[in-house]
């Protein structure tokens, strides 16, 4: 698609492209070249100089069994986010939708956990679950179970993917209620007049038609899990009991700041760019045929 | 009046009766689920520290509130408040109008103009769509500490307002704006910046603010840039701050401050996803398109 109508001259548009061209390459272009280059190297340990290794760095993560916990960790979390997110907010939209008066209200309290930076989630969780003051925690003990996400893993990931899908409950909300509203009236109604219960029509009618909004949310709340939960982990677990919590994004963040392992540190942010773009561009082929829907 | 014969016959796709209570009820408790953490939040941030560390804490709220915020507010843990929260202002807004600014420029450069390097500047851009902060971290952090940007606001902003969005945003709405008007504009004489400024920012107005509102949440809510360059307590953000008043070792955190800080961080970004509800909404669903 291209304007019929333009102006002309060179200079003003050059102009006008340079401030973002010159951000994009300074704060972009440069340090993702930088990472690049440094995943081909070593640094010996004094930071003097540095050693050629070529894919050496690649090799060794693809056979770290440290490396290869972590990619199974974040598909373990991602999942179990998009899950914990996806499915309350479409029982919360479904629930909305059948309702005249008072969706709006709903959806005013419902939006507040977006605005809640997932660190700050982290922080609010950590609260409840805290081994020594968390009310939640507390009551689960006087029930019998002795909660402590510090020692143990499997609570710790619990942890952590509430924690990460709570904020999304909202976003996932927005979506599916919009996707809801849009459903045609008069589809639901002659599929309730041929006396279709409300599950049926939710199954057979309302379900395939939010597939294009499903897809493109798993998509989305894949993205979020692997990208943006580092508050969450950072502030709830610092990626541990033993590394049971440690996501991509988080190692990177550990062997490059706290480990000082740069070549390693490069190496993992070139393959999680290679992850990224994978993903944009399902997402982007998602978007196109969504048109076609 | 016999309004019961008036009635609406009950529906068989929206509920009534037992089931709209029971659809309610559910809501409800849904609502109350999802909100419970914030509402702890802003108990906790109104009693005292004696009241949590002893187990349950209460779950209404106490009479400690102007206390509470007040302590952290103005003495903080390792730096006042209010210094986070104007950092976390500047570094939002810093990023929302940047971002905001650089996109309209270019975007009407590349849809309006034809000249040497289009192409691939705009495919320079689109490229920077796929990368976040996240990923490219140690470089980045040694380009800023190359600048001697660390702890300024500068680092805060500069490396967050490299992504594209809002640039294919404005492309795509300045692609509908008729050619009409450029025309016109042509053959009343008028320079380009005088139909940017006179016509294309106007017709923009309701994007700029729903952009607006996205931006300065995602702002507002950085935590891991924050976190790397600012070594200096005076430059912290409210959001990576608090993370930062829990104390190191064994010691007990200091509950109250910090969950009235929790609830400090909130309220801005909070306030704005209520008020620009319709705007935000809008401006979620384009960005996510």
């Amino acid at each position: 698609m291209e304007k019929l109508v333009t102006f002309k001259g060179w200079l003003l548009p050059l102009a006008l492209v340079f401030p973002q061209i010159v951000v994009s390459a300074v704060f972009f272009f440069y340090p993702a070249g930088q990472a690049i280059w440094q995943s081909l190297f070593i640094p010996d340990p004094f930071g003097l100089s540095t050693k050629f290794v070529g894919l050496g760095n690649f090799e060794f993560l693809l056979t770290d069994e440290f490396y290869r916990a972590s990619f199974l960790t974040t598909g373990v979390f991602s999942l179990l986010v998009t899950l914990v997110s996806m499915v309350p907010a479409l029982f919360l939209a479904v629930m909305a939708d059948r309702l005249i008066k008072g969706a709006g209200v709903y959806r005013t309290l419902l939006i507040w956990p977006y605005a809640v930076a997932p660190a700050i989630a982290g922080v609010l969780w950590l609260f409840m679950f805290n081994t020594r003051v968390g009310v939640v925690s507390w009551y689960l003990g006087q029930l019998g179970y002795d909660w402590n996400h510090v020692l143990n893993e499997t609570e710790a990931m619990g942890l952590v993917v509430v924690a990460s899908g709570w904020g999304r409950v909202s976003y996932n909300f927005l979506f599916f209620f919009a996707a809801l509203q849009a459903v045609p009236r008069s589809v639901i109604e002659a599929a309730a007049i041929d006396g279709a219960s409300f599950w049926r029509r939710f199954f057979t009618i309302v379900l395939p038609l939010l597939s294009p909004t499903t897809f493109f949310l798993l998509v989305v709340n894949i993205v979020y899990a692997f990208f943006e939960t580092f508050g969450v982990i950072h502030t709830i677990t610092t990626g541990g009991p033993q590394q049971a919590t440690t996501i991509l994004v988080y190692k990177v963040f550990a062997d490059g700041f706290v480990g000082q392992d740069l070549g390693s540190s490069a190496a993992q942010s070139v393959i999680l760019l290679l992850l990224v773009g994978a993903l944009t561009v399902v997402q982007f082929k998602f978007v196109e045929k969504r048109v076609h829907y | 009046m016999g309004e019961e014969k008036h009635e609406p016959i009950p529906g068989m796709v929206e509920k009534r009766g037992r089931a709209l209570w029971l659809t309610h009820v559910l809501m409800i408790v849904g609502v109350l689920i999802v909100f419970f953490p914030i509402w702890l939040a802003f108990v906790a941030s109104t009693v005292t520290q004696p009241e949590i560390v002893s187990p349950p804490m209460p779950l209404l709220p106490g009479g400690h509130f102007w206390e509470n915020y007040k302590k952290a507010l103005f003495s903080g843990v390792n730096v006042p408040v209010y210094t986070m929260l104007f950092n976390s202002l500047v570094m939002a807004l810093g990023i929302a109008i940047g971002k905001i600014i650089i996109s309209l420029l270019s975007a009407f450069a590349i849809v309006y103009f034809r000249f040497p390097g289009r192409i691939f500047f705009f495919w320079m851009i689109f490229i920077t769509l796929m990368l976040p902060v996240e990923v490219r971290i140690v470089p980045t952090y040694e380009v800023i500490a190359g600048f001697g940007m660390l702890n300024s606001y500068g680092g805060l902003i500069f490396p967050l307002i490299a992504s594209a969005t809002a640039t294919f945003l404005f492309r795509q709405f300045f692609m509908t704006i008729p050619d009409e008007l450029a025309e016109a504009a042509r053959v009343d004489g008028a320079s380009p910046m005088r139909f940017f400024v006179d016509i294309i920012l106007p017709m923009s107005r309701t994007n700029i603010a729903a952009l607006f509102v996205i931006l300065f949440i995602y702002g507002w809510n950085q935590y891991l840039w924050p976190l790397l360059i600012t070594t200096d307590v005076e430059m912290n953000t409210i959001v990576m701050g608090i993370k930062q008043m829990f104390p190191s070792g064994d010691d007990t955190a200091d509950w109250p401050v910090i969950m009235a800080t929790s609830i400090l961080a909130m309220i801005p970004p909070v306030i704005i996803v209520i008020s620009m509800q319709k705007l935000f909404i809008r401006g979620l669903v384009d960005s996510e398109k």
